[in-house]
């Protein structure tokens, strides 16, 4: 980005707040089985309903293949209210192997079929870094999280001067290791979830209103 | 002679191509089975560029992919990196195809990786 881009992003970003844009639209970015739907589902199910879902989740990788939005999200933290679009975004990924499916049990034309659709949704996921105001990066707490996707969500936002927050998802799972995740990226903040169990989602909204309330 | 050929990229040569030039030469090299080590590095917009063009790229039984890994950006720590959210260059970047070059282990500070001949 050179200087007069970051010129434009910077004033952009202090002409909303000046006038207080509403309804900050924020994508739910990670590598596939991070939890990004479990927390999006978690979401929706704290502050719109339980018989809402964002979208279906499964142990095979890529379950999510085309972003999903829901907007006007009305999130209360401390007396205030703030409203947030959420976009569950497919998991990011340089590489997609059908015979990674296959070996789930799935036939070979229903892997490459999944294939196909999951290789579509890493490119939509990544056409909406442009039109985000803000991201949630959910990393596997299990997991080592010096991964190319992490550091390239991670570059953009920074590159784009805009705000960042770290879920260190399953925290529920016995090698669950959040300081891993803080120490990898201190600039950043970083809260302990489970989306599955329902841990850390007080900290989580507090960090989230903060954030990009 | 069967073998992989690694090319090692310096900051000049890569410093003379437009982003989607750096990313259209990566994704053909890597097609052919080479692996890069760029000196410099891809800036995030790249990168993201990169993953999106690789998508594009994958066929069942022919290409699968790209393994990349590359450092967290330093932040420039001064005055006016401050102001302008200045990152620096001096990023080593590391891409091959997923099928031949696996990551063991990576850090803020070191990437190692296994290379491997069999398809």
């Amino acid at each position: 980005m050179n200087m007069l881009e970051r010129f434009k992003v910077s004033f952009s970003k202090i002409f909303n707040k000046l006038f207080k844009k509403k309804g900050a639209c924020i994508g739910i970015y990670g590598p596939p089985n991070a939890g990004k739907t479990t927390l999006s589902n978690r979401i929706l199910k704290d502050w719109v309903g339980a018989e809402e879902t964002m979208g279906s989740v499964s142990h095979i990788a890529h379950e999510t293949r085309h972003a999903k939005r829901r907007n006007a999200i009305s999130i209360e933290n401390n007396g205030h209210t703030i409203s947030l679009d959420i976009v569950d975004t497919p998991g990011l990924a340089t590489k997609i192997d059908f015979h990674d499916f296959m070996e789930q049990g799935m036939s070979d034309s229903e892997s490459k079929k999944r294939s196909k659709e999951a290789t579509e949704g890493v490119i939509e996921a990544v056409k909406w870094l442009d039109d985000l105001d803000g991201v949630i990066l959910v990393m596997d707490s299990t997991e080592n999280p010096y991964t190319q996707v992490n550091v390239t969500v991670i570059g953009n936002m920074e590159a784009r001067s805009l705000p960042l927050l770290i879920v260190a998802n399953k925290v529920d799972l016995p090698d669950a290791d959040p300081s891993v995740i803080k120490e990898a990226f201190p600039q950043h903040p970083m809260v302990p979830v489970s989306a599955l169990e329902g841990v850390g989602m007080d900290s989580f909204y507090e960090a989230l209103a903060k954030q990009f309330g | 002679m069967q073998g992989i050929q690694l090319d090692l990229i310096s900051e000049a040569r890569i410093s003379q191509m437009a982003s989607m030039e750096k990313v259209r030469y990566i994704i053909d090299e890597v097609r052919k089975g080479k692996i890069l080590v760029l000196e410099k590095g891809l800036n995030p917009m790249e990168e993201a560029k990169l993953i999106e063009m690789t998508m594009s790229a994958i066929q069942p039984d022919v290409f699968s992919g790209i393994e990349m890994q590359s450092y967290p950006a330093n932040a420039d720590g001064s005055f006016l990196g401050k102001i302008f959210k200045r990152q620096s260059s001096k990023r080593l970047t590391v891409i091959g195809p997923a099928n031949q070059l696996k990551t063991l282990k990576k850090d803020r500070n070191l990437i190692s990786a296994l290379v491997s001949a069999s398809k």
